[in-house]
């Protein structure tokens, strides 16, 4: 197949489809490739689920600033999109008098960072908006304006509502070359057939490395995968908190934190550990035994055992350190982004207007599309749903009636939905972030062979094709009786 | 909201609904009414297409849908009302249910006395904090079971499985009659947790390795499993790393153990046993919340179901009474787990203005030969029996008669080796 | 002459049964500690047989899998020969509780029947 568009966003993180839904805002043809089969990539859907205010960046960095521009437009954008987020704030306690020493250079930072509602706590204060809190806390800090988020739906209702408004998403095509004439690029070759274009934006994340040298655009930097380990615990689990809870910073690392998210589950991680692999997405019981412990200091009571989950996520880390944004130094059309951490999903909104605001500085023309519709709809969830309302769903679409998920109470049509969306649910992983089929306690061991189903029968493929997530993780090894007549 | 009324309302379809829903319509109550899930009765049953089931019961040895069908067919006979693809979503604030379906939409059952039978979720990997990565192939055991027995389709070629319960071990048999290659059975105790007639006519028929004192400590594989690290374990289940050893498999099959699924008990505040991890009940299998029964699967894990049926018909003829206000129990006895004894259910007895009888069920916590079991009551042994071995995986039962006399006590059961 | 352990799976019990015999018979069985284990012992020498428990296809049903058995056990040695016989066949429904669906599977004299019923059409 070969394309055409005027830009070509390489990466469907947080970073690539905010980028693609800004400039859905104007006259302007976006493709978005993706290696994987879904939206989401790495970082963007294993994190610790954070919109920051921007408390604790380092002030006086680009970071500090897209932190604080996202979190002063976040709200709207979840409004418009329909996702849920969580104004819960964060304490940040201290049980030690060095950590209390701390306390003083955390809250200057904040300040530098222009975050003037932090607020110092008592050991008393904190006790009380936060019961299970190690009891020998000295004091602490409230950081009012951290939230929660759903990450992976962040990302996926903005590559929803772009897709709305004319982007264009090719999934399953890892870029292969970009092809460059005269110092200028003319298209990006993909496994799935080759884009003519006049400008790429590397947000390839944890790989924006390798794209940038196909442009010879990266000599100076590197990009090492540092891994996160978390753990999710059952919604059930008796001790829960109801803030953000950090641990005091060191220099070497912001440390494991907890909280509770968007969907009720309890969040413990991530551990940092930097690696060469970036293929490497396994858990090792030490790292996690790591996590157990932190936690513990924090919440002594918090109940590791009531895991249902345990996973990780690769936060590109750029060595040099630092956001980098801008256009290539030799190769024109090439718009690189690298050194976005472990504030993606923070910052991303910030990231987009930025983007675009030096694509118009550079002299490109983008006119203004004011039949933008800004607003999309989630899928409805009938778990959410009153008695009423629920009656009225299966009235209207009779497979609302018919619970596939037991533990998180999802329905049938929740998931043909989650399929035949735009940007659409491919496979088992990609149905299960979209509507949580298959996260609750079994951990998809009911829903599982129903989901194998269901996407072989909307997806009109066998179901020996049906994926877990990417291209050759095939839930099934073949046909028990008569495959011949299946193949 | 559709609104239906009935005398007893059943949760599940399985083997200890069923058996519920028989007697209770035997016991006299008019209207009996199923909810199930599935679109056919037999719930696990139907999946378990192996035999030895109903030997107690039946005398005879049966297959999963044979035993299932002998239920079902007196569930039609006495009239028992099955609404079939329905969720029941929770119980309701009046006693009743609140359940959903694509054909019915949105409906409330009011009644008299509901029956709780919703059977047990597999543990998963997780429950064990196995590490690695999460690839495609791996499965728990009755997940499989489920693909292969039901919906035709194969889960993998080579296969470890972790866990020598039953279901593991049979589907060791199963896999490997449909090709596929069984590379080990890995248990992390010393001893077999399933039968040991399992372990000879599915393990050793097709020679699959049996690994006692082992364990999987990380899967291996980006999209499909590549293969899992087992290694030995110490005294204390630890991992000795230094013994692992790389198995190469594409399917890492589950079979670590059953929860009662009691999401909707524990939404109705009703009260749950930390050990059994279903809720307490009196001989009548009566919950905390009187008029709710519960039996089967969900009250405690079964391993044979010849057992389910014999505690369900109990809560079946129960709820019946307590619909028709026939029955009227104040729990004054409790039932302890003693020395050797892992969990006793019921585990409370209501006394009765006549002597009753109560069949205490319980689970030892390690294997053993020779062994007195007995309850006592203070000073008082009120039953004792000597049987030949023993076993965690086995339900061991107590049978004492409780006289109209007894005040508030305790009973505690306790099981001595007999050297 | 010929020596075998087994392990009796008749009860729970599990005892280890010793047996010895050549082609003529069985000489001696000990270690049983019911006449049962002696029958099983005994059979399990000369040779052993197996309930087979599979499913077969059935192309017309809401459900393509039907639970199937033999309807007494077989000779071990021919359970591959049954699952080769039955990997091949295909079923329609109406198919009754007990229906013989291949009679005498693989010579053995026994027939492979249903396990329980299957009625025609539908959709899962």
């Amino acid at each position: 197949m070969s394309y055409k568009a005027d830009i070509v966003i390489i990466g469907a993180g947080a970073v690539g489809t905010a980028i693609a839904r800004e400039l859905a805002k104007y006259h302007v043809h976006v493709m978005v490739v993706d290696k994987r089969d879904d939206v989401g990539g790495d970082a963007s859907k294993s994190n610790s689920s954070i919109i920051c205010s921007g408390a604790d960046c380092p002030p006086n960095t680009l970071e500090s600033e897209l932190c604080r521009s996202s979190r002063a437009m976040i709200e709207d954008v979840v409004r418009e999109l329909d996702i849920p987020f969580w104004k819960c704030g964060a304490i940040m306690p201290a049980v030690t008098q060095q950590q209390m020493d701390i306390l003083p250079h955390i809250y200057d930072d904040a300040y530098a960072n222009h975050v003037y509602d932090v607020e110092y706590l008592s050991p008393k204060q904190i006790l009380e908006m936060e019961p299970e809190i190690n009891p020998n806390v000295l004091g602490g800090l409230f950081i009012p304006g951290d939230a929660v988020i759903d990450p992976f739906l962040l990302v996926v209702a903005q590559a929803e509502n772009a897709a709305a408004n004319g982007v264009e998403f090719l999934l399953n095509a890892e870029v292969k070359q970009i092809a460059v004439d005269q110092g200028r690029v003319t298209a990006v070759e993909t496994t799935q057939g080759t884009i003519q274009t006049q400008l790429v934006i590397n947000a390839a994340g944890l790989f924006c490395d390798a794209i940038a040298g196909m442009v010879g655009e990266a000599d100076d930097f590197v990009v090492k995968p540092r891994k996160g380990q978390f753990f999710i615990l059952d919604k059930n689990t008796p001790v829960k908190t109801s803030h953000i809870i950090y641990p005091i910073p060191t220099p070497e690392t912001r440390g494991k934190l907890l909280l509770q998210t968007v969907h009720g589950n309890m969040l413990l991680g991530p551990t940092a550990e930097d690696l060469d692999d970036k293929d490497d997405h396994s858990t090792s019981a030490e790292e996690l035994a790591g996590v157990e412990r932190d936690c513990k200091m924090l919440v002594p009571n918090i109940r590791v055992e009531d895991a249902i989950t345990q996973y990780c996520g690769l936060r590109p880390n750029r060595i040099p350190a630092g956001f980098h944004i801008g256009f290539g130094k030799k190769t024109k059309g090439y718009f690189g982004i690298s050194g976005i951490r472990s504030t993606g999903i923070s910052t991303s909104l910030g990231i987009a207007k930025y983007v675009v605001k030096m694509l118009q500085e550079s002299g490109i023309r983008l006119e203004r599309n004011f039949e933008f519709q800004s607003h999309r709809k989630g899928i409805e969830k009938f778990s959410e749903a009153s008695d009423e309302r629920r009656a009225k769903l299966i009235e209207e679409n009779p497979l609302y009636g018919r619970v596939i998920c037991r533990c998180e109470t999802v329905t049938e049509a929740e998931i043909v939905e989650a399929i035949h969306r735009p940007v659409g649910a491919r496979t088992v992983d990609a149905v299960k972030r979209r509507v949580r089929a298959g996260t609750g306690r079994c951990q998809s061991g009911f829903c599982t062979p129903k989901v194998i189903e269901i996407l072989a029968r909307e997806l009109k493929i066998p179901v020996t094709d049906v994926k877990k997530n990417l291209t050759g993780s095939n839930m099934l090894a073949g046909m028990v009786r008569r495959g011949d007549i299946n193949a | 909201m559709r609104e239906l009324t009935c005398d007893v309302a059943v949760i599940g379809a399985g083997p200890a609904g069923m058996a519920a829903a028989i007697a209770a319509r035997e016991q006299g109550a008019e209207h009996v009414l199923i909810v199930e899930r599935d679109i056919a009765t037999g719930g696990i049953l139907q999946q378990c297409i192996h035999p030895g089931f109903g030997l107690s019961y039946f005398n005879e040895e049966l297959t999963g849908p044979e035993y299932a069908d002998r239920f079902a067919a007196r569930v039609q006979e006495l009239g028992v009302e099955i609404l079939f693809d329905s969720m029941v979503l929770r119980l309701s604030e009046s006693g009743g249910l609140i359940c959903s379906s694509p054909n019915s939409g949105m409906t409330h059952i009011k009644a008299g006395a509901v029956v709780l039978a919703m059977g047990c979720r597999e543990r998963t990997r997780f429950n064990l904090r196995i590490p690695g990565t999460r690839p495609a192939g791996v499965y728990t055991a009755g997940s499989a079971q489920r693909l292969i027995n039901r919906q035709n389709e194969m889960v993998g070629k080579r296969v470890v499985i972790l866990g020598s319960g039953d279901i593991g071990m049979i589907m060791a048999r199963r896999l490997t009659l449909e090709g596929a290659k069984v590379e080990a059975v890995v248990e992390i105790m010393s001893y077999l947790a399933g039968l040991t007639r399992n372990k000879v006519q599915c393990l050793d028929d097709f020679n699959i390795p049996l690994l006692l004192e082992h364990t999987v400590t990380r899967i291996v594989g980006e999209r499909r499993v590549e293969g899992v690290w087992i290694a030995a374990v110490d005294e204390k289940r630890n991992p000795i790393l230094s013994t692992e050893k790389f198995v190469a498999c594409d399917t890492l099959l589950l079979s670590v153990g059953l929860l009662p699924e009691n999401e909707l008990t524990k939404a109705a505040g009703i009260k749950i046993s930390p050990i059994t991890n279903g809720p307490e009940v009196n001989q009548y299998m009566q919950t905390s919340s009187p008029h709710i029964f519960a039996c089967g699967n969900v009250l405690h894990v079964n391993d044979l179901v010849d057992n389910v049926s014999v505690e369900s018909q109990t809560a079946g003829k129960a709820a019946a009474q307590y619909a028709a206000g026939e029955l009227s129990a104040a729990n004054i006895i409790d039932c302890t787990a003693g020395t050797g004894v892992r969990y006793v259910c019921p585990q409370h007895i209501a006394v009765q203005s006549s002597d009753t009888s109560v069949r205490l069920y319980f689970r030892v916590r390690s294997p053993g030969g020779k062994t007195r079991i007995w309850a006592q009551r203070g000073d008082e042994v009120l039953k004792e029996k000597v049987v030949s071995r023993v076993s965690p995986g086995e339900m061991e039962h107590l049978d004492l008669n409780i006289p109209s006399t007894f005040d508030k006590s305790i009973i505690s059961v306790q099981v001595e080796e007999v050297v | 002459m010929r020596e075998q352990e087994i392990i009796c799976t008749v009860c729970p019990q599990g005892c280890r049964i010793h047996i010895i015999g050549d082609e003529t018979g069985v000489h001696t069985v000990t270690g049983n500690t019911c006449v049962r284990g002696d029958i099983y012992a005994r059979s399990e020498f000369v040779r052993p047989v197996r309930t087979l428990t599979t499913t077969v296809y059935v192309e017309n049903a809401a459900e393509p899998l039907l639970p199937v058995r033999t309807a007494k056990p077989v000779p071990k040695d021919k359970l591959e020969d049954c699952m080769a016989i039955i990997r091949k066949a295909v079923f329609r429904a109406p198919i009754t509780a007990h229906q013989v669906l291949i009679a005498n599977i693989a010579g053995t004299g026994v027939d492979l029947i249903a396990s329980t019923e299957r009625m025609e059409g539908g959709s899962v």
